[in-house]
């Protein structure tokens, strides 16, 4: 006998957390409770809600599931069991949302109550520590994309397009040439960039890309004219190549009196190496959520910031932060200004983090930040060529910088999987998968990026993965088509999701419409 | 540079990966950028804090030097509250499994599906309405896009404004809707949208005439929009049951920390009818039935709508909004329950009463709507010292007064918005009259 385990076999065993948990409102037991408010004491009114007229007053209680603390506490944990975080997984199949990693010192940092009870409406004295902190992370983030100032108000990325748009707008009015009333971008920049514009009231136009996969710059000095507001562009695109005419496309807008705004959501392959200003841009854009590090959270809290040049400082969303050499605080008084896009000064625990991240790195450590990211990004693409009915299209041969666009159409066309199908597989082997925007210019697309966070070794498992289900593919595409398996779920028949007679958004819309089985 | 953030850093890796591209160096794959574009120095950045420890000096240090609302005892509201934030809530979102998610697909990613389904079915009942979207940025942008929402529903293009509104959330306005809406006029005529009403309005008044607003609305052809902070619906009857056509507002009081403005996201609710589900921008999500007998599956409900799908062809854009404090909001509500939330809201306005009754009795002090009911904010108007004056005063004796509003708000004359939530005690609320007394002697 002996006590030998054998080896690992070369790909992981996973199986999600599978704990098939009912609705909350299944699980309420009436009486009980979850928290108890404080109590009313003495002296203090019981009945003063018998003041409300009774057209305002609640009639019946909302019919709210009744649990006890640990009933709610532990069917939130089985969720989040059955939900896949950054740090449980090598989460570079989200490419263009820079899934890198958060460190938890920063989470620390925001949580204790010097932050997080910090109400913004306090007098700037009581919060000088805090705005210090916005205003040195204003200067950071102008240096990096080399603009003049930066706000930090919005509240994500598309939230920071928008404001950019309207910044945007307010310029070309304020110089009496609101007749400007068409926007341009590319079909590889962020849906958000046209969506943005066209409800700024912008006509929208989207260049294609040419042969090589850039943006057409023939297309776009046919588009530009008096009636061009702005350019809103990303460089990378979502294929990840960098386009070397950049600074021309920047010229034929400013030509014809237009603004050149730069959507560089996912700045993280060119930090230290280029800037959006040294290419004439006159706006831009971050999020801190990805190339600065904070946290997805699921879906946000996330945020942006938009860096502007001299010309655009005064359209900046009001208040900005400032610093007189002896105490920091925030200016209202900013008569052009665009106004407030959110509430109060930003996603402040975010800006802390980013803040927090730029510091523990420096100058050297960003730039290793971009070298290492785009390093890991073209070992990737090396790899993953070697895969069985994948591309990468345009520019054969040519290196990319932090993202690929990679394309399965060889393999749905020998296979019948769809690249959709793939990352259900995958979800098999606990690793995040995600085909691309819409819509699929790149037939069967798939994005990938690897940011810096991800060790060789990490890297070499995602591909074997992609390997072993694309050879699945071909072996047996049956496996394939009808995955998860190993999942917490199973597919999902969603044929009702576009029903307006069956769908159902809440549960009391779903009792009402199955009522009667 | 070795740095705990970036494994590949070290040279050997390094080495290895570039011989796998075949690339003799790092600089290879920045070739398509042109030399003019390059930046040949080192950003200026402050030296850097590498070590763990040294970092939390600083940033922790520089942190320090706020008051927070802990620190004193804060009267301040407007939009940010410094409700009591359960355990449970900040347990569930620091988990790092929803902490760090992006936001996913349905498969590896069913837990936040599920939670927020289930966020968007708690504020249903809450608000006893049928489709409730996944949480947008904050409150305003809830407002804003509702009023868009209402303009397309109706093909009409005016929104008249029934109740006072945050000065803030009016600039947000003006700038969002531009062009597609415009705001202020009576509540009538064949062009109106929509009438806005805020419950409370931003001045904290529950105002007895908003169901006639609706009414007024209604006939004249535009839907009714009420603004409205959840916390005070365990009191306070939902605006569907007054006839509200959309309802939104923000979420931060239900289990988020005021975090310096941080914890805001913004909740739209309609009816459960076609024309009012094809105009949310945002994402809804629907329960669906899986290939497996007894399973709940979630996906995007009518995702045609959405910029995802059709980018300009959308509606107004979607992109990484809340979603964190979404699954918070729902825990709080899970927690609460229905019993919680009435005795929330009866607690606010015991303690709004005590501090009315109190204030009003103090020389120097007038309470404008003191006969009308409040949910937990109030004005207070100074007849001798600027408000200015009167924080000043009370910030040395650790309190944070309400916020000013006689700039915004000049007929009100020199007044301030107090705010009380379930936190303050009647010792709390005591002193604050006492101090104030002394401070307007
Ligand atoms: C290039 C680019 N721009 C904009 C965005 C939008 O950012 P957000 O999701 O924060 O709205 C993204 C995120 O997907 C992006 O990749």
């Amino acid at each position: 006998m002996t006590g030998e385990i054998a080896p690992k076999p070369p790909l992981r065993r996973y199986h999600a957390a599978r704990w098939d948990e009912p609705l909350l409102f299944e699980l309420s037991q009436p009486g009980q409770r979850g928290i108890l408010p404080p109590a009313l004491e003495p002296g203090l009114a019981a009945d003063a809600a018998d003041e409300l007229p009774a057209a305002l007053r609640r009639e019946r209680p909302a019919a709210l599931p009744e649990l006890a603390q640990n009933a709610v506490l532990r069917h939130y944990l089985r969720l989040s069991q059955e939900n896949l975080g950054a740090d449980l997984n090598i989460d570079i199949g989200q490419g263009t949302c820079t899934m890198k990693y958060s460190p938890k010192v920063n989470d620390r940092l925001v949580a204790g109550h010097k932050l997080a009870a910090l109400h913004p409406r306090q007098d700037d004295e009581t919060a000088q520590g805090v705005l210090e902190i916005l205003w040195r992370l204003e200067r950071m983030l102008a240096e990096i994309s080399g603009m003049d100032r930066v706000s930090l108000q919005p509240g994500a990325g598309s939230a920071a397009i928008w404001t950019n748009v309207a910044m945007i707008r307010a310029y070309h009015e304020s110089r009496g040439e609101g007749h400007r009333d068409q926007v341009i971008t590319t079909i590889f920049s962020h849906p958000s960039n046209a969506a943005c514009a066209k409800t700024a009231g912008y006509e929208v136009i989207t260049l294609y890309p040419d042969a090589d996969g850039y943006p057409d710059l023939d297309a776009l000095k046919a588009a530009v004219s008096d009636r061009t507001a702005a350019l809103l562009i990303t460089n990378p695109e979502d294929t990840g190549i960098f386009n070397p005419r950049i600074a021309e496309f920047v010229e034929a807008v400013h030509a014809v009196g237009g603004l050149a705004c730069y959507d560089q959501a996912n700045a993280n392959g060119v930090l230290g190496i280029t800037r959006a200003r040294d290419a004439g841009f006159d706006l831009c854009h971050f999020n801190l959520h990805k190339t600065f590090s904070t946290p997805h959270a699921c879906g946000g809290p996330a945020a942006g910031a938009c860096g502007v040049s001299a010309e655009l400082v005064p359209f900046l969303p009001r208040p900005t932060v400032e610093f007189d050499g002896e105490r920091y605080f925030l200016d209202d008084d900013r008569p052009e200004s665009v106004g407030k896009v959110r509430p109060f000064t930003g996603v402040a625990p975010n800006l802390v983090r980013a803040y927090s991240w730029i510091a523990s790195l420096g100058a050297e450590g960003l730039r290793e930040v971009a070298e290492i990211a785009v390093l890991n990004n073209n070992y990737l693409m090396t790899q993953m060529l070697k895969i069985r009915g994948i591309s990468a299209p345009y520019a054969k041969g040519r290196r990319r910088i932090e993202q690929v666009r990679y394309s399965w159409e060889e393999l749905a066309e020998e296979t019948g999987v769809h690249s959709e199908d793939l990352g259900h597989r995958a979800a098999d082997y606990g690793v995040h998968y995600w085909t691309s925007h819409h819509p699929y210019v790149v037939p069967e697309p798939a994005t990938l990026e690897p940011t810096e966070s991800y060790s060789k070794r990490d890297l070499d498992e995602y591909v074997a993965i992609m390997n072993a289900v694309a050879e699945e593919a071909y072996a047996d595409p049956e496996t394939v088509r009808t995955a998860p398996h190993r999942s917490s779920v199973h597919l999902n028949k969603e044929e009702t999701l576009d029903d307006a007679g069956a769908w159902a958004v809440t549960w009391r819309a779903y009792r009402r419409k199955n009522a009667e089985r | 540079m070795e740095h705990p953030y970036i494994p590949n850093a070290v040279p050997e890796v390094k080495a290895s990966m570039l011989a796998a591209t075949g690339a003799a160096d790092i600089e290879e794959f920045y070739a398509d950028i042109p030399e003019s574009l390059r930046l040949r120095r080192p950003l200026d950045l402050p030296p850097p804090l590498r070590g763990e420890a040294e970092l939390v000096r600083h940033v922790g240090g520089l942190l320090d030097r706020n008051t927070s609302t802990r620190d004193a005892l804060s009267f301040l509201g407007g939009g940010c509250y410094a409700h009591h934030v359960p355990a449970v809530c900040d347990e569930v979102n620091s988990r790092s499994e929803f902490l760090t998610a992006y936001a996913g697909e349905p498969y590896e990613d069913h837990g936040r599906f599920q939670a927020l389904w289930e966020y968007q079915s708690l504020m249903g009942e809450l608000l006893e309405m049928d489709v409730v979207n996944v949480p947008v940025y904050d409150g305003f942008q809830a407002t804003a896009t509702a009023l868009r929402m209402a303009a397309r529903i109706t093909g009409r293009g005016r929104v008249a404004l029934a109740t006072p509104i945050d000065p803030d959330l009016r600039s947000k306005l003006d700038d969002y809707l531009k062009g597609a809406v415009t705001l202020g006029g009576p509540v009538d005529g064949d062009d109106l949208a929509a009438v806005y009403i805020g419950y409370p309005t931003f001045l904290g008044v529950v105002d007895p005439r908003i169901p006639s607003h609706v009414e007024a609305a209604h006939a004249a052809g535009g839907l009714a929009v009420v603004g409205c902070d959840p916390i005070g619906l365990g009191v306070l009857a939902p605006p569907s049951s007054f006839g509200a056509d959309i309802v939104c507002g923000d979420i931060q009081s239900l289990g988020m920390h005021p975090q310096y403005g941080g914890g805001h996201a913004g909740f739209i609710a309609t009816r459960d009818e076609e024309r009012f589900v094809e105009e949310f921008p945002s994402r809804l999500f629907g329960l669906v039935p899986t290939t497996v007998d007894g399973e709940y599956g979630f996906g995007d409900v009518a995702y045609e709508r959405t910029s995802f799908a059709r980018r300009e062809q959308g509606k107004e854009w979607v992109g990484t909004a809340a979603a964190l404090w979404g699954i918070t909001a729902g825990v709080y509500l899970a927690l609460m329950g229905p019993t919680g939330m009435r005795e929330l809201g009866e607690g606010l306005m015991a303690r709004c009463r005590h501090l009315k009754d109190l204030l009003a009795g103090i020389d120097g002090i007038e309470i404008p709507d003191a006969g009308l009911p409040h949910l937990k904010e109030f004005v207070v108007t100074f007849t001798g010292r600027t408000v200015a004056e009167v924080n000043a005063a009370l910030r040395e004796r650790g309190i944070f007064g309400g916020h000013d509003l006689s700039e915004d708000f000049p007929h009100l004359g020199r007044s301030a918005l107090y705010c009380v939530t379930e936190l303050h005690t009647k010792a709390d609320l005591d002193r604050l009259a006492a101090e104030l007394k002394e401070v307007l002697a």
